[in-house]
């Protein structure tokens, strides 16, 4: 004898077409005004940001700093269905997502200006902070959720990280440890198809990333990633489940990376221009800005508003920016310990003295 | 080649020399394929030597070093790059529990001719994790050799030393120097030892031992010191595992002074190591305490105040100093006066 003992299919959820017209009925809160003008109000300023950052870098006032070009929907979408409970396990592409959840647009620019104090997550609660090494957070998000079951305490665990994250094994780790301990976790994968010049498909020979987790024993699907009414839906779904015990499941969020991989890299050494100009067809934010003007939510007077609007808060933060004392020398060793080994202290003085100004 | 190249040249050129000349060389790495490696360093070799050779890998460095230790087991010459050291660790597994050991644990059927190439050291004002140097975790285990270039020439030899070496060699490159200087590097084919001293300037009064991107502060506090009438010896360890010690004794038995130079926290730094033998074995030649300066014991900064952390020309002559006073007191206490 011989069956099937195992059989699936991935499924990938889209609501809207890339010129914002409907594909399919939609869900009923997608007819009203809220909450998809504030999802395309965020956005902008996402994007806005992301501009100004990057123009500070190649003016030297920042570090290195990795777009989010591409990646607006994924992260307002998550950040508006999150409760101040639901904690988040982000990933460094993720500036607007921690920035919803109450971390001042100042510090994402001190964290990528080589300023410890930026990553203080001042007002993110109990969400961990930015995470560089590749998937090592996948794991961290297992951890916390397994201290949210352990305490019986009905909230979620979101992680984010990238596809090429996939490849890691902490990231089949996490999956699996999540599905054998039933764990609240969504993880969401933000496949923007490239991995600095590694593309999707030399990634990984499954058709879908998805499916990783179906080796776990956890449901997944994928999702359009540029279209803001299908990740409300399957995000926020996902989140119910999760705090409601129902287990862990992987969102494949299929976007693009609109940008160079961060301000250290080019590109257009890897990738054809068609290829790029492409993906602009697929914009979120025309996506839904177009869904909202068939709807009569949106028009030109409340977009230079919206652009208005979020140049102030942004060019506000710059300056705050601008404006914050250097960070001490000796907050190179505070927070090291609970308590600064007596020994150390005499390097403090070293540090203090080093770099101040060579012969 | 009759044009100056910098180092990060010179590592491409010895890489290419290296596939050129053996058909088992064998490069993969994350984005070293088609981008050429972000700094650049396997610019062109996919194009020359073609996809199979020079191969993109998917993101796992538990999985590049595990493979590397697989094909250096059936005798290939796995040559492959982490991105940047601080995304090492992944890998520590294989290099220490495998790499190191496959030889010794065969009785010598087996063997892992690997080389592991990683960017190291900070001052180059990059994000977080990107700018440690933990060489000294590598440098501990018994099996590795671990090598680090400062030079265009130096890295040209030293890497195609690493890659016909049988041993599996870590080798580290100091980015901040990446490309600080060019100099004329012969495409000969011949290689560097990996498990010598390079003395890079003789002097009679003090021994200055050091490393990578610490070696152009070293030469220029020597010459500093030159203007004092200070005759300094620079010494470029280059191979952290073995350390030429017959080099270093006998430079700091002629000199009876010696200051050592690292990036690297001191705390269990190769350093120590040093001085430790050192004092082990010149203990009465010595004028003075060997003296340290190193990166300091905390989390490397991020890069505003990266400069408060890495050890400059002023803090080696201040260490300088200090060796030299040491001496005086000594010699004073000995002729009974002050
Ligand atoms: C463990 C580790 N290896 C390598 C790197 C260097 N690196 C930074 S981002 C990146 C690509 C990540 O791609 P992906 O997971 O798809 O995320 P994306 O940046 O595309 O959002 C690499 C290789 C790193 N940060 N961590
Ligand atoms: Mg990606």
């Amino acid at each position: 004898m011989r069956e099937a003992v195992f059989k699936t299919e991935i499924s990938l959820t889209r609501y809207l077409r890339a010129d914002g017209k409907p594909l399919d009925e939609l869900p009923g809160w997608s007819h009203e005004p809220e909450p998809l003008t504030s999802y395309y109000r965020w956005m902008v300023l996402a994007r806005q940001f992301d501009q100004k950052a990057v123009a500070l870098q190649r003016t030297g006032q920042l570090g290195t700093y990795p777009s989010s070009l591409g990646a607006e929907a994924i992260d307002v979408v998550t950040g508006h269905l999150m409760s101040h409970e639901d904690i988040l396990v982000p990933y460094y592409r993720d500036h607007v997502l921690q920035m919803i959840r109450g971390t001042p647009m100042r510090d994402v620019l001190l964290y990528w200006g080589g300023d410890e104090r930026g990553n203080a997550g001042v007002g993110m609660a109990r969400d961990l902070p930015n995470a560089v090494p590749i998937a090592t957070q996948t794991l961290h998000a297992a951890g916390v959720a397994a201290s949210l079951k352990y305490r019986h305490q009905p909230h979620a665990v979101v992680c984010l990280c990238g596809d090429g994250a996939t490849s890691k094994g902490d990231f089949a780790e996490a999956l699996n440890l999540a599905g054998v301990w039933h764990l609240p976790l969504v993880m969401i994968v933000n496949n923007n198809q490239w991995a600095i010049s590694v593309p999707r498909h030399m990634q990984c020979a499954a058709p879908t990333l998805a499916q990783k987790a179906l080796a776990a024993g956890i449901p997944a699907e994928q999702v359009d990633g540029n279209d803001p009414i299908a990740l409300h839906e399957v995000i926020g779904h996902a989140l119910q489940r999760a705090r409601a015990g129902k287990g862990p499941c992987l969102i494949e969020a299929l976007s693009y990376r609109l940008s160079d991989h961060t301000t250290a890299d080019d590109a257009s050494r890897y990738r054809a221009p068609d290829q790029l100009k492409e993906a602009w067809q697929n914009d979120p934010l025309r996506r839904l800005r177009q869904y909202l003007v068939d709807l009569g939510y949106w028009d030109e007077s409340r977009e230079r508003q919206c652009l208005d609007e979020a140049q102030q808060q942004i060019q506000q933060a710059v300056e705050d920016y601008l404006a914050t004392p250097p960070e001490p020398v000796e907050s190179m060793f505070e927070y090291l310990y609970a308590e600064l080994p007596e020994q150390l202290r005499t390097q403090i003085e070293m540090a203090r003295v080093r770099g101040g100004g060579d012969l | 080649m009759n044009e100056p190249i910098c180092l990060l040249e010179a590592v491409n050129l010895a890489l290419a020399r290296a596939l050129d000349d053996d058909p088992e060389v064998i490069l993969f790495g994350e984005d070293i394929g088609h981008n050429g490696g972000v700094f650049r360093a396997t610019d062109g070799l996919a194009k020359r030597f073609g996809a199979h050779r020079v191969v993109d890998t998917p993101l796992a460095e538990n999985m590049i070093a595990g493979t590397a230790v697989g094909m250096a087991s059936q005798g290939i010459r796995a040559v492959v790059e982490i991105q940047f050291m601080g995304f090492i660790f992944p890998a520590l597994e294989q290099l220490i529990a495998h790499a190191a050991r496959l030889r010794h644990r065969t009785r010598g059927r087996l063997s892992c001719p690997m080389v592991l190439r990683a960017p190291y050291g900070g001052g180059i004002h990059a994000p977080e994790h990107h700018s440690e140097s933990t060489e000294a975790l590598l440098a501990h285990i018994p099996g590795l050799r671990v090598v680090i270039p400062s030079s265009p020439a130096r890295a040209y030899g030293l890497l195609l030393g690493a890659i016909r070496c049988d041993d599996p060699v870590i080798f580290l490159e100091p980015k901040r120097i990446y490309r600080a200087s060019r100099t004329l590097v012969e495409d000969s084919g011949a290689a560097l030892p990996i498990d010598r001293c390079f003395t890079l300037r003789e002097g009679a009064d003090l021994s200055l031992i050091s490393y990578g991107a610490m070696i152009p502060e070293c030469l220029a506090a020597a010459d500093n010191l030159a203007e004092r009438g200070i005759d300094s010896e620079v010494i470029d360890v280059a191979s952290l595992n073995p350390i030429d010690y017959d080099t270093l004794l006998a430079s700091v038995s002629k000199t009876g002074r010696a200051v050592i130079v690292h990036e690297a926290p001191g705390k269990g730094g190769v350093g120590a190591d040093i001085s430790a033998v050192l004092n082990e074995q010149l203990w009465g030649q010595m004028r003075a305490p060997v003296m340290r300066v190193t990166g300091l014991d905390t989390v490397m900064p991020y890069y505003r105040n990266e400069q408060h952390y890495l050890p400059g020309v002023s803090d080696i002559l201040d260490a300088v100093d200090k060796s030299l006073e040491a001496g005086r007191n000594e010699i004073l206490q000995a002729t009974g006066s002050g």
